[in-house]
């Protein structure tokens, strides 16, 4: 309602559009339909829904958010980082839970990589995105992904661990902010 | 009704969940309001999904067919 009353002032008309100069994406009267998703789990069964529904959100022009916390995480982590920590506790762990979009195991049916493996060609075979082709289509959406801060501490993860484009890291009452304002908010 | 002016196609032939959408979504962006844009698909969710879609984004969907499993759908951007 605010933004509906302030909206006069700001912008009295509405300007032609400047060669070279993009016009607003979105029409400004419509409200933003607003997403969260609350992505705890490393594994490529929830990481695959999580980067689905998130693409799919962005795409159909709905602000959304990832907070990306405790096994979360680790998939986020940047290409080329594998031991992570700072004490042989957090490295023990990055070591036993290879980090990366392109190293998830299944929550169920792994056999020590055969599950995955097999995932894999099934993909393939039915030209099914990956998580990593999903996560790029999500940064170019907008898709906004937020590390929790406390993970990132526990876990030893520095900011230049995780991948490029990841947002400010915040805690649990940026969640909650975040998902009581939304219109649909999810734990995966 | 008349014949509708396509002024961009999308191939998302093959693809599936979400990249249809997605894809289409990627090409809206380049486009201007009023012009029309066509996609081909062949997964059959995208039936349902590109309803969806229209309704959820505000862009008119003018034609939703189909013919030997490949799904052709209009778009206008709004």
């Amino acid at each position: 309602m605010t933004i509906v009353a302030e909206r006069p002032l700001e912008t009295p008309v509405a300007a032609p559009p400047e060669p070279g100069v993009e016009p607003a994406a979105a029409p400004i009267e419509t409200p933003v339909k607003q997403m969260v998703i609350v992505n705890w789990s490393g594994e490529l069964d929830r990481i695959w829904p999580t980067l689905i529904l998130s693409s799919a959100a962005a795409a159909s022009g709905v602000q959304c958010k990832v907070f990306v916390t405790f096994w979360g995480l680790l998939p986020f982590v940047k290409d080329g980082v594998r031991i992570t920590g700072d004490n042989w506790k957090q490295k023990m762990l990055s070591a036993m839970n290879r980090p990366g979009i392109d190293h998830l195991k299944l929550s169920k049916m792994n056999f020590m990589g055969m599950g995955p493996w097999m995932m894999g060609t099934l993909r393939k075979q039915y030209q099914i995105a990956s998580p990593r082709e999903l996560l790029e289509a999500c940064q170019a959406l907008g898709v906004e992904f937020i590390p929790c801060q406390m993970s990132m501490d526990m876990f030893g993860l520095k900011r230049e661990d995780l991948i490029d484009g990841m947002g400010e890291p915040a805690g649990a009452a940026t969640a909650i902010e975040i998902m009581t304002e939304a219109n649909a908010s999810l734990f995966i | 009704m008349g014949m509708i002016q396509i002024d961009r196609t999308l191939d998302a032939r093959g693809l599936a969940c979400p990249m249809p959408i997605v894809k289409t979504a990627q090409v809206m962006k380049t486009m201007a309001s009023g012009e029309t844009l066509e996609v081909m698909s062949t997964d059959a969710g995208s039936v349902k999904d590109f309803a969806a879609w229209s309704r959820t984004t505000g862009n008119p969907l003018l034609d939703s067919t189909s013919d030997a499993a490949v799904y052709r759908f209009v778009l206008r951007k709004a």
